[in-house]
Protein backbone atom coordinates (compact mmCIF):
# COMPACT_ATOMS: atom_id res chain seq x y z
CA UNK A 1 0.00 0.00 0.00
CA UNK A 2 2.34 2.48 1.02
CA UNK A 3 4.34 2.08 -1.91
CA UNK A 4 1.83 2.34 -4.29
CA UNK A 5 0.25 5.29 -3.14
CA UNK A 6 3.57 6.84 -3.96
CA UNK A 7 3.24 6.53 -7.47
CA UNK A 8 0.23 8.90 -6.94
CA UNK A 9 2.81 11.74 -6.68
CA UNK A 10 4.60 10.89 -9.93
CA UNK A 11 1.94 13.28 -12.52
CA UNK A 12 3.00 15.98 -10.26
CA UNK A 13 6.37 15.49 -10.07
CA UNK A 14 6.72 14.92 -13.91
CA UNK A 15 4.36 18.45 -14.15
CA UNK A 16 6.87 20.45 -11.25
CA UNK A 17 9.77 19.03 -13.28
CA UNK A 18 8.88 20.96 -16.22
CA UNK A 19 7.11 23.40 -15.53
CA UNK A 20 8.46 24.64 -12.19
CA UNK A 21 12.17 23.59 -12.30
CA UNK A 22 12.82 23.80 -15.89
CA UNK A 23 11.46 27.42 -16.47
CA UNK A 24 14.31 28.44 -13.70
CA UNK A 25 16.83 26.74 -14.90
CA UNK A 26 15.97 28.70 -18.29
CA UNK A 27 15.99 32.22 -16.68
CA UNK A 28 19.51 31.06 -15.14
CA UNK A 29 20.82 29.84 -18.61
CA UNK A 30 19.27 33.42 -20.08
CA UNK A 31 20.84 35.51 -17.51
CA UNK A 32 24.09 33.61 -18.05
CA UNK A 33 24.06 34.36 -21.95
CA UNK A 34 24.06 37.08 -24.67
CA UNK A 35 21.74 37.72 -27.61
CA UNK A 36 23.63 35.13 -29.37
CA UNK A 37 23.40 32.39 -26.74
CA UNK A 38 26.98 32.66 -26.17
CA UNK A 39 28.01 32.62 -22.48
CA UNK A 40 28.43 35.86 -21.35
CA UNK A 41 28.65 37.52 -18.06
CA UNK A 42 27.42 40.91 -19.34
CA UNK A 43 23.85 41.16 -17.65
CA UNK A 44 25.03 40.53 -14.47
CA UNK A 45 27.78 43.11 -14.86
CA UNK A 46 24.61 45.25 -16.32
CA UNK A 47 22.81 44.57 -13.25
CA UNK A 48 24.92 47.23 -11.26
CA UNK A 49 23.49 50.10 -13.43
CA UNK A 50 20.35 49.07 -11.40
CA UNK A 51 21.75 49.22 -7.99
CA UNK A 52 19.77 52.45 -7.37
CA UNK A 53 16.33 50.61 -8.50
CA UNK A 54 16.66 47.77 -6.24
CA UNK A 55 17.21 49.79 -3.41
CA UNK A 56 14.12 52.04 -3.99
CA UNK A 57 12.03 49.00 -4.43
CA UNK A 58 13.23 47.03 -1.34
CA UNK A 59 12.94 50.44 0.62
CA UNK A 60 9.32 50.56 -0.63
CA UNK A 61 8.53 46.71 -0.03
CA UNK A 62 9.84 47.23 3.28
CA UNK A 63 7.88 50.24 4.34
CA UNK A 64 4.45 48.61 3.10
CA UNK A 65 4.97 45.69 5.16
CA UNK A 66 6.17 47.39 8.20
CA UNK A 67 2.99 49.47 8.05
CA UNK A 68 0.98 46.58 6.81
CA UNK A 69 1.85 45.46 10.25
CA UNK A 70 1.19 47.98 12.41
CA UNK A 71 -2.07 48.18 10.75
CA UNK A 72 -2.74 44.49 10.98
CA UNK A 73 -1.78 43.82 14.13
CA UNK A 74 -4.43 45.19 16.13
CA UNK A 75 -7.49 44.22 13.39
CA UNK A 76 -6.32 40.72 13.53
CA UNK A 77 -6.62 40.87 17.94
CA UNK A 78 -9.90 42.26 17.87
CA UNK A 79 -11.04 39.57 15.09
CA UNK A 80 -9.05 36.47 17.21
CA UNK A 81 -11.27 38.24 20.23
CA UNK A 82 -14.82 38.45 18.98
CA UNK A 83 -17.44 35.99 18.95
CA UNK A 84 -17.25 33.41 16.98
CA UNK A 85 -20.13 34.46 14.55
CA UNK A 86 -18.39 37.76 14.29
CA UNK A 87 -15.19 36.00 13.66
CA UNK A 88 -16.55 34.41 10.40
CA UNK A 89 -18.06 37.26 9.62
CA UNK A 90 -15.33 39.64 10.10
CA UNK A 91 -12.67 37.36 8.28
CA UNK A 92 -15.12 36.68 5.01
CA UNK A 93 -15.21 40.43 4.55
CA UNK A 94 -11.07 40.43 5.05
CA UNK A 95 -11.11 37.74 2.16
CA UNK A 96 -13.57 39.57 -0.01
CA UNK A 97 -11.54 42.38 -1.56
CA UNK A 98 -8.59 39.51 -2.48
CA UNK A 99 -11.22 37.76 -4.45
CA UNK A 100 -11.84 40.83 -6.37
CA UNK A 101 -9.62 42.52 -9.26
CA UNK A 102 -6.52 44.26 -7.80
CA UNK A 103 -6.32 46.45 -10.80
CA UNK A 104 -9.60 48.07 -10.81
CA UNK A 105 -9.14 48.78 -7.47
CA UNK A 106 -6.12 50.40 -7.91
CA UNK A 107 -8.10 52.16 -10.52
CA UNK A 108 -10.44 53.52 -7.99
CA UNK A 109 -7.38 54.66 -5.70
CA UNK A 110 -6.56 57.06 -8.85
CA UNK A 111 -9.74 58.32 -8.89
CA UNK A 112 -10.19 58.88 -5.45
CA UNK A 113 -6.10 60.48 -5.21
CA UNK A 114 -5.82 62.53 -8.95
CA UNK A 115 -4.78 66.06 -8.54
CA UNK A 116 -8.89 66.53 -9.29
CA UNK A 117 -10.25 63.47 -7.95
CA UNK A 118 -12.41 62.40 -5.41
CA UNK A 119 -10.67 63.54 -2.52
CA UNK A 120 -8.76 66.71 -3.71
CA UNK A 121 -12.58 67.96 -4.94
CA UNK A 122 -14.16 67.35 -1.76
CA UNK A 123 -11.47 69.59 -0.27
CA UNK A 124 -11.96 72.17 -2.53
CA UNK A 125 -16.04 71.63 -1.95
CA UNK A 126 -15.24 72.71 1.82
CA UNK A 127 -13.16 75.43 1.43
CA UNK A 128 -8.98 73.78 1.78
CA UNK A 129 -6.55 73.78 -0.63
CA UNK A 130 -5.84 70.05 -2.67
CA UNK A 131 -3.05 68.07 -1.74
CA UNK A 132 -0.72 66.14 -4.11
CA UNK A 133 -2.00 63.12 -3.30
CA UNK A 134 -0.87 60.88 -6.34
CA UNK A 135 2.14 60.74 -8.25
CA UNK A 136 4.47 60.35 -4.97
CA UNK A 137 6.00 57.08 -3.27
CA UNK A 138 3.51 58.01 -0.69
CA UNK A 139 0.99 56.75 -2.97
CA UNK A 140 2.91 54.06 -4.29
CA UNK A 141 3.29 52.84 0.09
CA UNK A 142 -0.63 53.31 0.23
CA UNK A 143 -1.28 50.86 -2.91
CA UNK A 144 1.14 48.53 -2.02
CA UNK A 145 -0.38 48.78 1.83
CA UNK A 146 -4.36 48.56 0.55
CA UNK A 147 -3.72 45.71 -1.80
CA UNK A 148 -1.54 43.16 0.95
CA UNK A 149 -2.95 44.38 4.27
CA UNK A 150 -5.61 41.25 3.66
CA UNK A 151 -1.97 38.80 3.32
CA UNK A 152 -1.10 40.23 6.56
CA UNK A 153 -4.25 39.83 8.39
CA UNK A 154 -5.17 36.25 7.71
CA UNK A 155 -1.75 34.88 9.18
CA UNK A 156 -1.98 37.23 12.22
CA UNK A 157 -5.85 35.95 12.84
CA UNK A 158 -4.70 32.41 12.38
CA UNK A 159 -1.82 32.58 15.12
CA UNK A 160 -3.80 34.54 17.52
CA UNK A 161 -7.17 33.11 17.43
CA UNK A 162 -5.21 29.71 18.37
CA UNK A 163 -3.26 30.79 21.16
CA UNK A 164 -4.36 29.86 24.93
CA UNK A 165 -5.61 32.49 26.52
CA UNK A 166 -4.77 30.44 29.90
CA UNK A 167 -1.26 31.16 29.15
CA UNK A 168 -2.20 34.71 29.28
CA UNK A 169 -4.46 34.70 32.07
CA UNK A 170 -1.36 33.42 33.87
CA UNK A 171 1.04 36.00 32.85
CA UNK A 172 -1.71 38.52 34.34
CA UNK A 173 -1.99 36.68 37.53
CA UNK A 174 1.70 35.90 37.91
CA UNK A 175 2.02 39.97 37.80
CA UNK A 176 2.30 41.25 34.51
CA UNK A 177 0.62 44.51 33.31
CA UNK A 178 -0.80 44.87 29.78
CA UNK A 179 2.26 45.66 28.02
CA UNK A 180 4.54 43.31 30.00
CA UNK A 181 1.83 39.94 28.68
CA UNK A 182 1.76 41.51 24.87
CA UNK A 183 5.72 42.07 24.98
CA UNK A 184 6.65 38.75 26.41
CA UNK A 185 3.43 36.81 25.94
CA UNK A 186 1.60 37.48 22.79
CA UNK A 187 4.04 39.23 20.71
CA UNK A 188 6.27 36.06 20.84
CA UNK A 189 3.76 33.35 20.08
CA UNK A 190 2.37 35.46 17.24
CA UNK A 191 6.33 35.69 15.96
CA UNK A 192 4.94 32.56 13.00
CA UNK A 193 2.24 34.82 11.85
CA UNK A 194 4.51 38.19 11.60
CA UNK A 195 7.28 36.60 10.05
CA UNK A 196 4.53 34.49 7.37
CA UNK A 197 2.50 38.00 6.87
CA UNK A 198 5.80 40.34 6.13
CA UNK A 199 6.61 37.78 3.50
CA UNK A 200 3.26 37.82 1.74
CA UNK A 201 3.54 41.18 1.67
CA UNK A 202 7.10 41.66 0.90
CA UNK A 203 7.28 39.63 -2.02
CA UNK A 204 4.72 40.62 -3.74
CA UNK A 205 5.53 44.51 -3.25
CA UNK A 206 8.61 44.64 -3.52
CA UNK A 207 8.24 42.89 -7.50
CA UNK A 208 5.24 45.23 -8.33
CA UNK A 209 4.85 47.45 -11.42
CA UNK A 210 1.41 47.77 -11.43
CA UNK A 211 0.83 49.77 -8.50
CA UNK A 212 3.82 51.62 -9.17
CA UNK A 213 2.71 52.93 -12.74
CA UNK A 214 -0.63 53.65 -11.47
CA UNK A 215 0.15 55.31 -8.56
CA UNK A 216 3.95 56.30 -8.40
CA UNK A 217 5.91 59.53 -9.99
CA UNK A 218 6.79 58.91 -13.44
CA UNK A 219 10.45 58.83 -12.83
CA UNK A 220 9.86 55.62 -10.39
CA UNK A 221 11.32 52.64 -11.90
CA UNK A 222 10.83 49.63 -9.68
CA UNK A 223 12.72 46.28 -10.35
CA UNK A 224 9.23 44.99 -11.95
CA UNK A 225 9.31 48.10 -14.33
CA UNK A 226 12.47 46.79 -15.59
CA UNK A 227 11.83 43.26 -15.72
CA UNK A 228 8.45 44.23 -17.67
CA UNK A 229 9.81 46.29 -19.77
CA UNK A 230 12.56 43.74 -20.79
CA UNK A 231 10.37 41.45 -21.94
CA UNK A 232 7.85 43.39 -23.47
CA UNK A 233 9.14 46.50 -24.73
CA UNK A 234 12.94 46.76 -25.20
CA UNK A 235 12.89 42.88 -25.57
CA UNK A 236 16.12 41.88 -23.91
CA UNK A 237 15.44 38.52 -22.48
CA UNK A 238 18.29 38.46 -21.17
CA UNK A 239 18.64 41.21 -18.86
CA UNK A 240 15.23 40.55 -18.00
CA UNK A 241 16.42 36.82 -16.71
CA UNK A 242 19.28 38.68 -15.05
CA UNK A 243 17.12 41.34 -13.12
CA UNK A 244 14.49 37.67 -12.14
CA UNK A 245 17.61 36.09 -10.72
CA UNK A 246 18.56 39.18 -9.20
CA UNK A 247 15.51 39.61 -7.43
CA UNK A 248 14.89 36.13 -6.58
CA UNK A 249 18.17 35.83 -5.01
CA UNK A 250 17.31 39.08 -3.31
CA UNK A 251 14.35 37.42 -1.70
CA UNK A 252 15.92 34.94 -0.84
CA UNK A 253 18.62 36.84 1.11
CA UNK A 254 15.85 38.75 2.94
CA UNK A 255 13.90 35.68 3.83
CA UNK A 256 17.22 34.09 5.24
CA UNK A 257 17.82 37.60 6.93
CA UNK A 258 14.33 37.14 8.66
CA UNK A 259 13.94 33.76 9.82
CA UNK A 260 17.13 33.73 11.65
CA UNK A 261 16.00 36.95 13.36
CA UNK A 262 12.92 35.15 14.20
CA UNK A 263 14.53 32.17 15.56
CA UNK A 264 17.05 34.38 17.31
CA UNK A 265 13.60 36.31 19.02
CA UNK A 266 12.21 32.99 19.76
CA UNK A 267 15.32 31.50 21.48
CA UNK A 268 15.35 35.13 23.51
CA UNK A 269 12.08 35.22 24.49
CA UNK A 270 11.15 31.34 25.23
CA UNK B 1 -7.62 49.87 24.71
CA UNK B 2 -10.25 47.79 23.64
CA UNK B 3 -12.57 50.69 22.00
CA UNK B 4 -9.28 52.12 20.58
CA UNK B 5 -8.85 48.45 18.60
CA UNK B 6 -12.71 48.46 17.69
CA UNK B 7 -12.53 52.07 16.39
CA UNK B 8 -9.20 50.94 14.37
CA UNK B 9 -10.57 47.74 12.93
CA UNK B 10 -13.37 49.68 11.79
CA UNK B 11 -11.79 52.13 10.13
CA UNK B 12 -9.75 49.54 8.49
CA UNK B 13 -12.74 48.32 6.94
CA UNK B 14 -13.71 51.24 5.97
CA UNK B 15 -10.05 51.93 3.96
CA UNK B 16 -10.78 48.09 2.52
CA UNK B 17 -14.15 48.48 1.00
CA UNK B 18 -13.87 52.51 -0.18
CA UNK B 19 -11.77 51.95 -3.47
CA UNK B 20 -14.50 48.78 -3.96
CA UNK B 21 -17.24 51.24 -3.31
CA UNK B 22 -15.90 53.70 -5.94
CA UNK B 23 -16.19 51.49 -8.40
CA UNK B 24 -19.97 50.27 -7.23
CA UNK B 25 -21.25 53.95 -7.70
CA UNK B 26 -19.65 54.78 -10.68
CA UNK B 27 -20.71 51.78 -12.19
CA UNK B 28 -24.04 53.86 -11.94
CA UNK B 29 -22.78 57.18 -13.19
CA UNK B 30 -24.48 58.93 -16.54
CA UNK B 31 -21.08 59.63 -17.41
CA UNK B 32 -18.01 58.13 -18.17
CA UNK B 33 -15.96 60.29 -15.74
CA UNK B 34 -14.93 58.59 -12.68
CA UNK B 35 -14.40 61.77 -10.69
CA UNK B 36 -17.74 63.75 -10.92
CA UNK B 37 -20.86 61.35 -10.30
CA UNK B 38 -23.24 63.14 -12.37
CA UNK B 39 -26.46 61.15 -12.55
CA UNK B 40 -28.15 57.88 -11.78
CA UNK B 41 -28.40 55.80 -14.47
CA UNK B 42 -28.44 51.58 -15.44
CA UNK B 43 -27.43 51.86 -18.92
CA UNK B 44 -23.86 50.79 -18.54
CA UNK B 45 -26.22 47.32 -16.81
CA UNK B 46 -27.79 47.31 -20.26
CA UNK B 47 -24.75 47.87 -22.45
CA UNK B 48 -22.79 45.19 -21.49
CA UNK B 49 -24.79 42.23 -22.65
CA UNK B 50 -24.63 44.05 -26.16
CA UNK B 51 -21.42 44.19 -25.73
CA UNK B 52 -19.79 40.42 -26.97
CA UNK B 53 -16.49 41.72 -26.61
CA UNK B 54 -16.80 41.71 -22.56
CA UNK B 55 -19.14 39.03 -22.05
CA UNK B 56 -16.61 37.15 -24.32
CA UNK B 57 -13.32 37.61 -21.81
CA UNK B 58 -15.33 37.08 -19.14
CA UNK B 59 -16.57 33.62 -20.57
CA UNK B 60 -12.64 32.83 -21.40
CA UNK B 61 -11.77 33.89 -17.77
CA UNK B 62 -14.02 31.51 -16.38
CA UNK B 63 -13.21 28.95 -19.07
CA UNK B 64 -9.10 29.34 -17.78
CA UNK B 65 -10.48 29.15 -14.26
CA UNK B 66 -12.61 26.03 -14.40
CA UNK B 67 -10.41 23.79 -15.64
CA UNK B 68 -7.36 25.16 -13.76
CA UNK B 69 -9.07 24.20 -10.53
CA UNK B 70 -10.41 21.20 -11.64
CA UNK B 71 -7.36 19.82 -13.01
CA UNK B 72 -5.10 21.36 -10.09
CA UNK B 73 -7.00 19.77 -7.32
CA UNK B 74 -7.54 16.52 -9.38
CA UNK B 75 -3.32 16.48 -9.49
CA UNK B 76 -2.91 18.08 -6.12
CA UNK B 77 -4.56 15.58 -4.30
CA UNK B 78 -3.28 13.06 -5.41
CA UNK B 79 0.07 14.54 -5.25
CA UNK B 80 -0.58 15.28 -1.73
CA UNK B 81 -2.08 11.17 -0.69
CA UNK B 82 1.71 10.42 -2.61
CA UNK B 83 3.77 12.88 -1.14
CA UNK B 84 2.32 11.92 2.55
CA UNK B 85 3.68 8.51 1.70
CA UNK B 86 7.21 9.17 1.08
CA UNK B 87 10.35 8.92 2.87
CA UNK B 88 11.23 12.38 5.06
CA UNK B 89 13.73 12.94 2.98
CA UNK B 90 12.49 12.94 -0.36
CA UNK B 91 9.13 14.28 1.15
CA UNK B 92 10.67 17.57 2.16
CA UNK B 93 12.82 17.79 -0.84
CA UNK B 94 9.13 17.35 -3.05
CA UNK B 95 7.90 20.43 -0.49
CA UNK B 96 11.19 22.58 -1.21
CA UNK B 97 9.94 22.57 -4.65
CA UNK B 98 6.60 22.88 -4.07
CA UNK B 99 6.99 26.16 -2.12
CA UNK B 100 8.90 27.57 -5.11
CA UNK B 101 6.19 29.44 -7.34
CA UNK B 102 4.60 30.30 -4.03
CA UNK B 103 7.80 32.61 -2.45
CA UNK B 104 8.91 33.56 -5.64
CA UNK B 105 7.01 36.47 -6.91
CA UNK B 106 4.49 36.27 -9.64
CA UNK B 107 6.72 38.19 -11.82
CA UNK B 108 9.75 35.54 -12.27
CA UNK B 109 7.17 32.59 -12.29
CA UNK B 110 5.67 34.14 -15.12
CA UNK B 111 8.52 35.64 -16.88
CA UNK B 112 10.32 31.86 -16.68
CA UNK B 113 7.49 30.02 -18.01
CA UNK B 114 7.47 32.65 -21.19
CA UNK B 115 10.79 31.60 -21.58
CA UNK B 116 9.87 27.95 -21.42
CA UNK B 117 7.10 28.36 -23.85
CA UNK B 118 8.88 30.60 -26.67
CA UNK B 119 11.97 27.63 -26.18
CA UNK B 120 9.51 24.33 -26.82
CA UNK B 121 7.79 27.01 -29.81
CA UNK B 122 11.20 26.84 -31.62
CA UNK B 123 11.63 23.17 -30.59
CA UNK B 124 8.30 22.29 -31.81
CA UNK B 125 8.51 24.56 -34.61
CA UNK B 126 5.17 26.14 -33.52
CA UNK B 127 4.38 29.83 -34.89
CA UNK B 128 2.34 31.33 -32.14
CA UNK B 129 2.75 28.89 -28.83
CA UNK B 130 0.67 31.75 -26.51
CA UNK B 131 -2.39 31.62 -26.22
CA UNK B 132 -4.48 28.92 -24.59
CA UNK B 133 -2.73 26.36 -23.80
CA UNK B 134 -0.12 28.57 -22.40
CA UNK B 135 -2.36 30.17 -20.03
CA UNK B 136 -3.83 26.83 -19.11
CA UNK B 137 -0.54 25.45 -17.76
CA UNK B 138 0.76 28.58 -16.03
CA UNK B 139 -2.77 28.64 -13.96
CA UNK B 140 -2.65 25.15 -13.21
CA UNK B 141 1.12 25.68 -11.54
CA UNK B 142 0.66 28.20 -10.16
CA UNK B 143 -2.60 26.98 -8.25
CA UNK B 144 -1.37 23.09 -7.52
CA UNK B 145 1.40 24.43 -4.79
CA UNK B 146 -2.16 25.77 -2.90
CA UNK B 147 -3.98 22.57 -3.35
CA UNK B 148 -1.44 20.66 -1.77
CA UNK B 149 -0.30 22.07 0.72
CA UNK B 150 -4.16 22.57 2.16
CA UNK B 151 -5.23 19.02 1.54
CA UNK B 152 -1.67 17.59 3.22
CA UNK B 153 -2.24 19.17 6.88
CA UNK B 154 -5.71 16.98 6.41
CA UNK B 155 -4.37 13.96 5.36
CA UNK B 156 -1.76 14.09 8.23
CA UNK B 157 -4.33 14.59 10.78
CA UNK B 158 -6.46 11.94 9.72
CA UNK B 159 -5.94 7.82 11.60
CA UNK B 160 -3.62 6.32 9.36
CA UNK B 161 -5.23 3.14 11.41
CA UNK B 162 -8.53 3.48 9.21
CA UNK B 163 -7.20 2.84 5.87
CA UNK B 164 -5.21 0.16 6.74
CA UNK B 165 -8.85 -1.52 8.75
CA UNK B 166 -10.90 -1.43 5.33
CA UNK B 167 -7.64 -2.49 3.49
CA UNK B 168 -7.85 -5.94 6.23
CA UNK B 169 -11.54 -5.72 5.46
CA UNK B 170 -11.34 -6.71 2.11
CA UNK B 171 -11.06 -3.25 0.43
CA UNK B 172 -9.39 -2.75 -2.61
CA UNK B 173 -7.05 0.29 -2.13
CA UNK B 174 -9.20 2.32 -4.44
CA UNK B 175 -11.87 1.32 -2.29
CA UNK B 176 -10.33 2.03 0.90
CA UNK B 177 -9.59 6.13 -1.12
CA UNK B 178 -12.71 6.87 -1.95
CA UNK B 179 -14.93 5.64 1.26
CA UNK B 180 -12.20 6.48 3.63
CA UNK B 181 -9.67 8.51 2.58
CA UNK B 182 -11.93 11.10 0.45
CA UNK B 183 -14.39 11.72 3.01
CA UNK B 184 -12.39 12.70 5.53
CA UNK B 185 -9.76 14.58 3.86
CA UNK B 186 -12.59 16.71 1.36
CA UNK B 187 -13.09 19.53 3.32
CA UNK B 188 -8.84 20.42 2.84
CA UNK B 189 -9.34 19.57 -1.05
CA UNK B 190 -12.28 21.89 -0.90
CA UNK B 191 -10.65 25.02 0.37
CA UNK B 192 -7.68 24.17 -2.28
CA UNK B 193 -10.54 24.29 -4.96
CA UNK B 194 -11.76 27.29 -3.76
CA UNK B 195 -8.56 28.70 -3.74
CA UNK B 196 -7.07 27.74 -7.06
CA UNK B 197 -9.92 29.61 -8.67
CA UNK B 198 -10.00 32.59 -7.02
CA UNK B 199 -6.41 32.84 -7.42
CA UNK B 200 -7.12 31.81 -10.91
CA UNK B 201 -9.68 34.17 -11.75
CA UNK B 202 -8.00 37.36 -10.15
CA UNK B 203 -4.49 36.27 -11.76
CA UNK B 204 -3.01 39.01 -14.03
CA UNK B 205 0.71 39.31 -13.63
CA UNK B 206 1.34 35.73 -14.44
CA UNK B 207 -1.33 35.92 -17.36
CA UNK B 208 0.84 38.88 -18.16
CA UNK B 209 3.82 36.88 -19.45
CA UNK B 210 2.13 33.98 -20.82
CA UNK B 211 -1.15 34.99 -22.93
CA UNK B 212 -1.11 35.29 -26.44
CA UNK B 213 -3.51 37.55 -28.88
CA UNK B 214 -5.67 34.87 -30.08
CA UNK B 215 -6.77 33.77 -25.94
CA UNK B 216 -7.13 36.85 -23.63
CA UNK B 217 -8.66 37.29 -20.23
CA UNK B 218 -10.51 40.26 -18.23
CA UNK B 219 -7.30 41.54 -16.07
CA UNK B 220 -5.27 41.52 -18.99
CA UNK B 221 -7.75 43.45 -20.89
CA UNK B 222 -8.61 46.02 -17.85
CA UNK B 223 -4.30 46.59 -17.96
CA UNK B 224 -4.41 47.36 -21.21
CA UNK B 225 -7.40 50.38 -20.49
CA UNK B 226 -3.90 52.06 -19.35
CA UNK B 227 -3.32 54.09 -22.45
CA UNK B 228 -7.43 53.90 -23.67
CA UNK B 229 -9.88 55.42 -20.95
CA UNK B 230 -12.11 52.87 -18.71
CA UNK B 231 -15.57 51.58 -20.23
CA UNK B 232 -18.18 52.09 -17.56
CA UNK B 233 -19.49 48.38 -18.08
CA UNK B 234 -15.98 47.13 -16.75
CA UNK B 235 -16.93 48.60 -13.33
CA UNK B 236 -20.69 47.05 -14.53
CA UNK B 237 -18.81 43.55 -14.49
CA UNK B 238 -16.94 44.59 -11.16
CA UNK B 239 -20.20 44.81 -9.83
CA UNK B 240 -21.93 41.98 -10.46
CA UNK B 241 -19.05 39.92 -9.81
CA UNK B 242 -18.65 41.21 -6.86
CA UNK B 243 -22.12 40.97 -5.15
CA UNK B 244 -22.30 36.91 -6.82
CA UNK B 245 -19.30 36.47 -4.28
CA UNK B 246 -19.92 38.62 -1.56
CA UNK B 247 -23.78 36.49 -1.29
CA UNK B 248 -21.82 33.21 -2.38
CA UNK B 249 -19.22 33.77 0.78
CA UNK B 250 -21.93 35.06 2.72
CA UNK B 251 -24.41 31.71 2.71
CA UNK B 252 -21.28 29.55 2.45
CA UNK B 253 -20.33 31.15 6.16
CA UNK B 254 -23.90 30.72 7.47
CA UNK B 255 -24.00 27.07 6.43
CA UNK B 256 -21.21 26.26 7.84
CA UNK B 257 -22.21 28.29 11.36
CA UNK B 258 -25.21 26.92 11.23
CA UNK B 259 -23.38 23.17 10.83
CA UNK B 260 -20.87 23.87 13.40
CA UNK B 261 -23.26 25.45 16.05
CA UNK B 262 -25.68 22.26 15.70
CA UNK B 263 -22.73 20.05 16.41
CA UNK B 264 -21.98 21.64 19.67
CA UNK B 265 -25.66 20.42 20.78
CA UNK B 266 -25.57 17.55 19.47
CA UNK B 267 -21.90 16.59 21.45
Amino acid sequence: MRTKTKFLAVPYLLWMTIFIIAPLLFVAYFAFTDSAGNFSFQNIIKLGDYIPVFITSIWLGAVAAFLCLIIAYPVAYFIANTSEKWQKFLIMLIMLPMCMSFLLRTIAWVSLLSDNGIINNTLTAIGLSPLPLIRNNGAVILGMVYNYLPFMIMPLYTVLVKMDSSVINAARDLGANSFQVFRRVILPMSLPGIVTGITMVFVPAVSTFYISRKLGNTSLTMIGDVIESQFKTAYNPNLGAAMSLGLMVLIFICMGIMNRFSKDEEDILL
Amino acid sequence: MKKFNKIFTVLVYIFLYAPILVLIVFSFNSTKSTIDFTGFTLKWYRELFTRPDLLKLLMNTLIIAVIASVVSTVLGTMAAVGISSMKRRSRSMVLTATNIPMTNPDIVTGVSLALLFVFAGTFLRINDVFGFWTLLIAHITFCLPYVILSVLPKIKQMDKNLTDAALDLGCTPTQSFFKIMLPEILPGIISGATMAFTLSLDDFVISYFVYGASFSTLPIEIYSYTKKPMPPTVFVLFTIMFTVIFLLLFFMNMAEYKKSKKKKIDL
